[in-house]
């Protein structure tokens, strides 16, 4: 951008203040939501080996959730002021309700299954977890592209996806890894499907990302797209391939796809910090808007007065106001 | 009473002010950086060293947490071609030299619908009875959330302190019936500071006059209800496109997108069960 549109090509926005925690839990969030779905549903359908596994899963990534977002806090004391209230308009406070109850209804289920505790509250508390899984593992999405970061807000019909699609493949690799191989059926199949959903997803992504698909190929982000798609691809393909007969390749299996989920929100989260940087990405797509008569921008040159009235064009005096 | 936001006047009955705000006319202001003071000093916000930047005379960078108000210094080789330079107080101009020199005093902006505080999942950043918005500093919990949410890149965290600061339009001082610290500081009256309806009418008048003088890059900016943040508190007279003063030309609260963003976020989670039954359920093993 040259330098005549832009101030010393000092960025327009700010970059986001978050720090690593933030792409952590966005993995760890998307582990224990699908995973609490598959636990429930591996219940329905009686099996129970999977089942127990996907519980301590869920329970696992909802344990250290919000250690994740407590510890980004600038005041982590005040994490409670979270609760105090709850807003539609911030997916943040949103997502702030969701995760306390996942985590609560979670811990019930997993505890349930594997100690048989709260007998009567699980029969609640594990189909909630389930449900409450669904939306933890996207409102993510909506948390990101509710900025005003181009590389995230141009992405808000897409990227929800890409995270459903993450989660799913981390809480089928996560059961793939933990279960003993004849257990793990419905795992496998969750854990390839997810794989392959997160490989559509992220290109429908990027295809509609019009100019703003550079920042992904550039800096930190970029290298951690490709590791994210080395990891799921090749943890996918061992899964298929041997996954059904030996532990250890559906346990390295498993890694890798874990592995390249959570790259995978290393890569979305730092293009957030590239495009805020850069100022082009903020105001070529404002300008282009103007231009093609979207919207009339935030300017007028013409004034709503024909005759100016003198005393009130001249700069006001505070002790005349 | 106009220019609504969505809480207020409403959500105060008779306890509601009027709307106040500023007017940043640019035109006269002579970078003289006396808000950038002054709005420290009132305001008690730290100091902070940012050395020679080889910007102009801009050596104090953006607005952040720890300046609420920022002078800007364009430097554009582009002489004037305005007719009754005097007489219309026109400061910009250098003569001779062929060089403009724009000088604009840059604030938090007061948005009608205020990104920053739609995002705020703790309810710290607030509507107050003049319309203006505030973070409460004993709310905060520094989530970091309004940061990259403000369209104009107002807000940031205070490091050793963790929580976000920002312009109050001097909310202490309007509860007293005082002026802002910056409009009250500034020696040529390029912040002016008043109920929201006067200022634009006085607005629209200066940019008659100066587009009679022959100014045609004059143009108010934030200075209209239907703009992508419903106008603003704080507007301003510019001389050049918003983006060389370092401001977005067509900037939009993310709040109007949310449908698409919510809608985005339930249509994955339901997809994301589907795929879990079809996972669960269907296969033949
Ligand atoms: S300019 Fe930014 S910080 Fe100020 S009210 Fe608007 S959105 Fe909030
Ligand atoms: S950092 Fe503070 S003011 Fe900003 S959104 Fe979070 S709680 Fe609200």
């Amino acid at each position: 951008m040259s330098r005549s549109d832009s101030y010393y090509g000092q960025p327009v926005i700010k970059e986001p203040t978050w720090t690593w925690e933030i792409p952590m839990y966005f993995f760890t969030g998307g582990l224990a939501g699908a995973s609490a779905g598959l636990a429930w549903l591996s219940e329905l359908r009686g099996d129970d080996e999977l089942a127990r596994r996907a519980w301590a899963s869920a329970l696992g990534g909802l344990a250290i959730s919000p250690l994740f977002l407590i510890s980004d806090l600038g005041k982590p004391s005040r994490f409670f002021n979270m609760l105090r209230v709850f807003k539609v308009t911030s997916p943040m406070s949103v997502g702030s309700w969701i995760l306390s109850g996942s985590g609560l209804a979670t811990g019930v289920a997993a505890a349930n299954a594997w100690t048989g505790m709260f007998p009567r509250t699980s029969r609640v508390a594990r189909p909630a977890a389930a449900v409450l899984g669904l939306p933890l593992s996207t409102y993510t999405a909506a948390l990101l592209t509710n900025t005003a970061v181009p590389v995230w807000h141009e992405a808000r019909g897409s990227l929800a996806f890409f995270f459903a699609s993450g989660a799913a493949s981390s809480a089928g690799a996560a059961a793939v890894a933990l279960t003993p191989p004849k257990y793990a059926a419905a795992a496998r199949r969750l854990a390839i499907g997810g794989a392959v959903s997160e490989a559509v997803t992220n290109e429908v992504m990027r295809r509609g990302l019009g100019m703003h698909a550079e920042v992904y190929k550039a800096g930190p982000s970029h290298v951690f797209d490709n590791i994210s798609r080395a990891c799921v691809a090749s943890g996918a393909a061992l899964i298929a391939a041997r996954g059904r007969q030996s532990r250890a390749a559906a346990i390295a299996g498993g890694a890798l796809l874990g592995a390249g989920a959570l790259a995978a929100r290393w890569s979305v989260y730092k293009a957030g910090f590239g495009s805020a940087a850069d100022p082009k990405y903020v105001v070529a797509p404002q300008r282009e808007r103007i231009e093609r008569g979207e919207s009339r921008g935030a300017t007028r040159r013409d004034a709503k007065v024909s005759a100016p009235r003198r005393d009130l064009a001249t700069p006001a005096t505070s002790d005349g106001r | 009473m106009s220019h609504e936001t969505l809480a207020w006047p409403d959500s105060y009955g008779d306890k509601a002010k009027p709307r106040m705000g500023f007017f940043t006319d640019t035109t006269v202001c002579i970078g003289c950086k006396a808000c950038e003071v002054a709005c420290k000093e009132w305001n008690q916000v730290p100091m902070e060293i940012e050395g020679f930047s080889g910007k102009s005379y801009d050596n104090s960078g953006d607005l952040h947490a720890n300046r609420w108000r920022h002078v800007k210094f364009i430097e554009e080789a582009r002489p004037q071609n305005v007719l009754h330079v005097d007489s219309e107080g026109l400061a910009t101009y250098q003569e001779g030299d062929g060089l403009r020199w724009l000088m604009a005093s840059d604030v938090c902006k007061h948005c009608t619908d205020a990104a920053c505080l739609d995002v705020c999942p703790t309810g710290a950043l607030f509507r107050t009875e003049f319309g203006t918005v505030v973070v409460q500093e004993d709310v905060c919990n520094g989530c970091g959330y309004c940061v990259p949410a403000c369209p104009f890149g107002v807000l940031s965290k205070r490091e050793d302190d963790g929580r976000v600061w920002k312009c109050t339009l001097c909310y202490d001082r309007l509860k007293d019936d005082k002026e802002p610290a910056c409009a009250q500081a500034c020696p040529t009256n390029s912040i002016q500071y008043g109920q929201l309806d006067d200022l634009r009418e006085r607005a629209e008048h200066r940019l008659a006059r100066m587009r009679a003088a022959g100014q045609d890059e004059a143009r108010l900016y934030l200075a209209d209800d239907d703009d992508g943040v419903g106008g603003a508190g704080a507007f301003f007279l510019l001389l050049d496109e918003p983006e060389v003063y370092g401001l977005p030309p067509d900037p939009v609260d993310a709040r109007r997108d949310l449908p698409k963003v919510w809608t985005a976020a339930a249509a994955a989670a339901v997809t994301l069960g589907a795929g879990l039954v079809a996972a669960v359920f269907g296969g033949r093993e």
